[in-house]
């Protein structure tokens, strides 16, 4: 558990401060800050992976550019960059009409819904914040934040279209998170533990030891949950939040400079978050593939992290290839398609569990 | 807007709106998601075109009618110079007519193009506006490579064209066909039968036969509605009665007839008919003729008036000129077709979803410089 080992080490290094509570808060500041750094660069990368993979699928070049002068740097790298820097140095504008508190808390509290998931996934055996026993619980929980956030935004905003990007995505957000939630069931049914680390442990032993591999209803709640997790993050074909070409943007439009960049970063780390899950309950977490097999800790982070770009690029793969539902075909899906099977996918993991069970 | 009741909102889609295809402002009365009522607001972009006619000669007009659809300028050009031919009884030579078929007809493509785009756009597919816009470059580079221009061409002219075709292109419009050709299937196969796409189209914003006909509604959106209407075979003008091709109409292939998913597919399949004309036109495209032949020295159509008709990638594009016998028109009138489109939009448009308004919108494919003027 990191906190606590930075904090012992703290304790070692600087007996002269330990007792009054400030090398806690330090020894918890450190793994926070770092987690901050790895989500701006993380979302740095994803915002070019975006660019450059949607320029494939386009038939188009994406960023590009010769050097480091004032182009985009070596095909286009230094994109990104140049984008989060013309949303630092934007003027920051708060509509006249809007509610300023409301206004300024909420990409923040957006922030703090994605940025808190992150404390609870594993990276490698002993590479996790916090090593919670309901691990997956907590993210699931926290993640839910969100729709708090974005209502924020959709009402602070006083604008009619912020207002419907508001109540669309609470809508979406409330609703698919029940079949998210009952296909991770299935995952804990059979590990039978709500820890992360325990979820990982139970999938040691090559790919055939992965839950995604377990039993024959385990795929179906796999892409029950990847579907889900798509319109948790607001990615088409589920963006009905914020669909440019009917809600020009959705909670979003007032919204503009670092207070949109916060919008933008939590919705990349939300895909983090939860293709991190994905990868951990169905995909064997920071295992290797192949049993005994470059597993040392460091090869853990490359696998989950290879994982979880995978996860990522199918994401964006979608997003780039298919139209975007309708709000009433949504919610369809949703409780008439993925609830049920969902249902019955837990009685199908159950009995076999009983029945087969490991 | 009639009273707005305690749950109604009035929400302004537009001028500035992603999906309004240009500067237009829809004010709609919605009760949640759903709109009960549509008004549409015109004049963003009034340029005052047939005024401008009033004051310009008739060579000088051909400029403003590139202006008023400027996704289909070639087919405004034509059915202004083949009105004033009529009304000068100016008879072109073979070549020139055949010339003309192939511009209408590459724009026709063209303009379909950017229309199914925009309506993929509008339903939330990015990827398929930008494979339509890539081949439509293609189109745009053989109009250039004829006559300089990329989007306003001012190319047909009273009596003749500005430019013979330039060595080569006869090979790159093949090219570009058998290029192209195979391309149709590709979109098909993306967005057409796309199981999302249909979900948002099919049995979406159905426009019936008696409502199509009795707003006037012309070309693609009434062939949508299972009326076969066209121009290029029912009132056949130029040498559109040389060539053989079909009119596709709507058939209701995942819904109802005259929905929006037939809307859709009536104009790629209108691409398809677009190339067979291309192809037989290049075939008998005559190698002699001087395509300044017939241009007459002075444009003095006597005293009279006409109303000419030609089809455009958006309906039935009229010209009615009345000539007092000088050279500048005592006045002139455009039929436009996408005015009519938009104007069946609350008929056909009110009770649906806010998505499906705006996916309704896409359908009709309108464009705002031909509804304003």
């Amino acid at each position: 558990m990191t906190v606590d080992f930075i904090f012992d080490l703290l304790n070692q290094f600087l007996p002269g401060f330990s007792g009054n509570g400030f090398l806690l808060l330090f020894a918890m500041l450190i793994p926070c800050l770092i987690l901050f750094g790895f989500i701006a660069v993380y979302a740095l990368v994803v915002i070019y992976a975006e660019l450059k993979v949607s320029s494939f699928i386009q038939d188009k070049v994406g960023p590009m550019g010769q050097g480091f002068g004032f182009h985009a740097g070596k095909w286009g790298l230094l994109q990104p960059v140049a984008d989060a820097l013309k949303l630092l140095t934007k003027e920051d504008i708060i509509p006249g009409s809007a509610n300023r508190v409301l206004f300024i808390m909420a990409p923040f509290m957006i922030f703090i819904g994605a940025f808190v998931s992150f404390v609870a996934i594993p990276f490698g055996e002993s590479i996790i914040v916090a090593d919670l026993n309901i691990g997956i619980f907590y993210i699931l929980g926290v993640g839910s934040l969100a729709v708090i956030a974005l209502i924020l935004a959709g009402w602070s905003s006083n604008n009619k279209w912020s207002l419907y990007g508001a109540m669309r995505s609470a809508a979406q957000i409330v609703s698919y998170e029940i079949p998210a939630g009952i296909s991770l069931i299935t995952v804990i049914i059979i590990t039978g533990s709500l820890n992360m680390q325990e979820i990982i442990a139970y999938q040691q032993g090559g790919i055939f030891n992965w839950i995604l591999f377990d039993n024959p209803f385990i795929p179906v709640a796999f892409v029950i949950y990847f579907i889900s997790a798509l319109a948790e993050t607001n990615r088409t074909p589920f963006d009905l939040p914020e669909s440019e070409s009917e809600l020009v943007a959705g909670f979003v439009t007032e919204y503009s400079g670092m207070r949109y960049a916060f919008f933008f970063l939590s919705e990349y780390a939300n895909m983090f978050v939860v293709s991190a899950v994905a990868a951990t309950g169905f995909l064997g977490g920071w295992q290797s593939p192949i049993s005994g097999y470059l597993d040392s800790p460091g090869w853990g982070v490359f696998w989950i992290m290879s994982k979880i770009a995978f996860l990522i690029f199918i994401m964006i793969w979608i997003r780039w290839t298919v139209p975007r539902l309708r709000v009433d075909q949504l919610m369809n899906v949703c409780w008439k398609v993925f609830l049920p099977i969902g249902l019955i996918n837990i009685f199908g993991v159950a009995i076999w569990t009983v029945l087969l069970g490991s | 807007m009639g009273v707005v009741h305690g749950q109604e909102m009035v929400l302004n889609i537009g001028p500035q709106h992603p999906a309004t295809h240009g500067v237009l402002r829809l004010q709609v009365k919605t009760d949640g998601e759903v709109v009960s009522e549509i008004t549409p607001y015109l004049g963003y972009l009034h340029r005052c075109f047939e005024k401008h006619c009033e004051n310009v000669t008739y060579e000088q007009v051909i400029p403003y009618t590139d202006r008023c659809d400027y996704l289909a300028s070639m087919t405004n050009n034509f059915g202004y110079v083949v009105a004033v031919e009529a009304l000068m009884d100016i008879k072109v030579n073979d070549r020139v007519e055949h010339i003309r078929v192939i511009m209408a007809e590459l724009q026709r493509i063209a303009s379909h193009l950017l229309g199914l785009g925009a309506f993929g756009l509008d339903v939330g597919a990015f990827t398929p506006f930008l494979h339509m816009l890539r081949d439509r470059e293609r189109i745009l580079d053989l109009f250039e490579m004829t006559c300089g221009a990329r989007l306003l061409y001012n190319y047909m002219w009273v009596g003749g064209l500005s430019h013979d075709l330039p060595v080569g292109f006869v090979e790159s419009t093949y090219n570009f066909l058998d290029y192209f050709e195979p391309k149709i299937d590709e979109f098909v196969n993306l967005l057409v039968h796309n199981k999302i796409f249909v979900e948002r189209t099919a049995d979406i914003g159905r426009m019936p036969q008696e409502v199509a006909v009795s707003y006037g509604v012309t070309g693609p959106n009434l062939r949508a509605s299972g009326v076969k209407w066209d121009l290029r075979k029912n009132d056949p003008y130029s040498i559109y009665k040389s060539f053989e091709f079909d009119v596709p109409v709507g058939e209701g292939g995942k819904g109802s007839v005259g929905d929006c998913w037939d809307r859709f597919y009536v104009r790629v399949l209108e691409m398809k008919e677009s190339i067979k004309i291309l192809r037989q036109a290049l075939a008998s495209l005559p190698k002699e003729g001087d395509i300044h032949q017939s241009i007459p020295k002075k444009i003095r159509p006597p005293k009279g008036t006409i109303y000419k008709r030609t089809e455009s990638p958006r309906g039935d594009l009229g010209y009615y000129i009345e000539s007092d016998g000088t050279n500048i028109p005592y006045r002139l009138k455009m039929r436009s077709p996408a005015f009519t489109a938009l104007s069946v939009i609350d008929e056909i448009a009110a009770g649906w979803l806010l998505s499906d308004v705006l996916a309704i919108l896409g359908s009709l494919d309108i464009v705002l410089g031909e509804i304003d003027r």
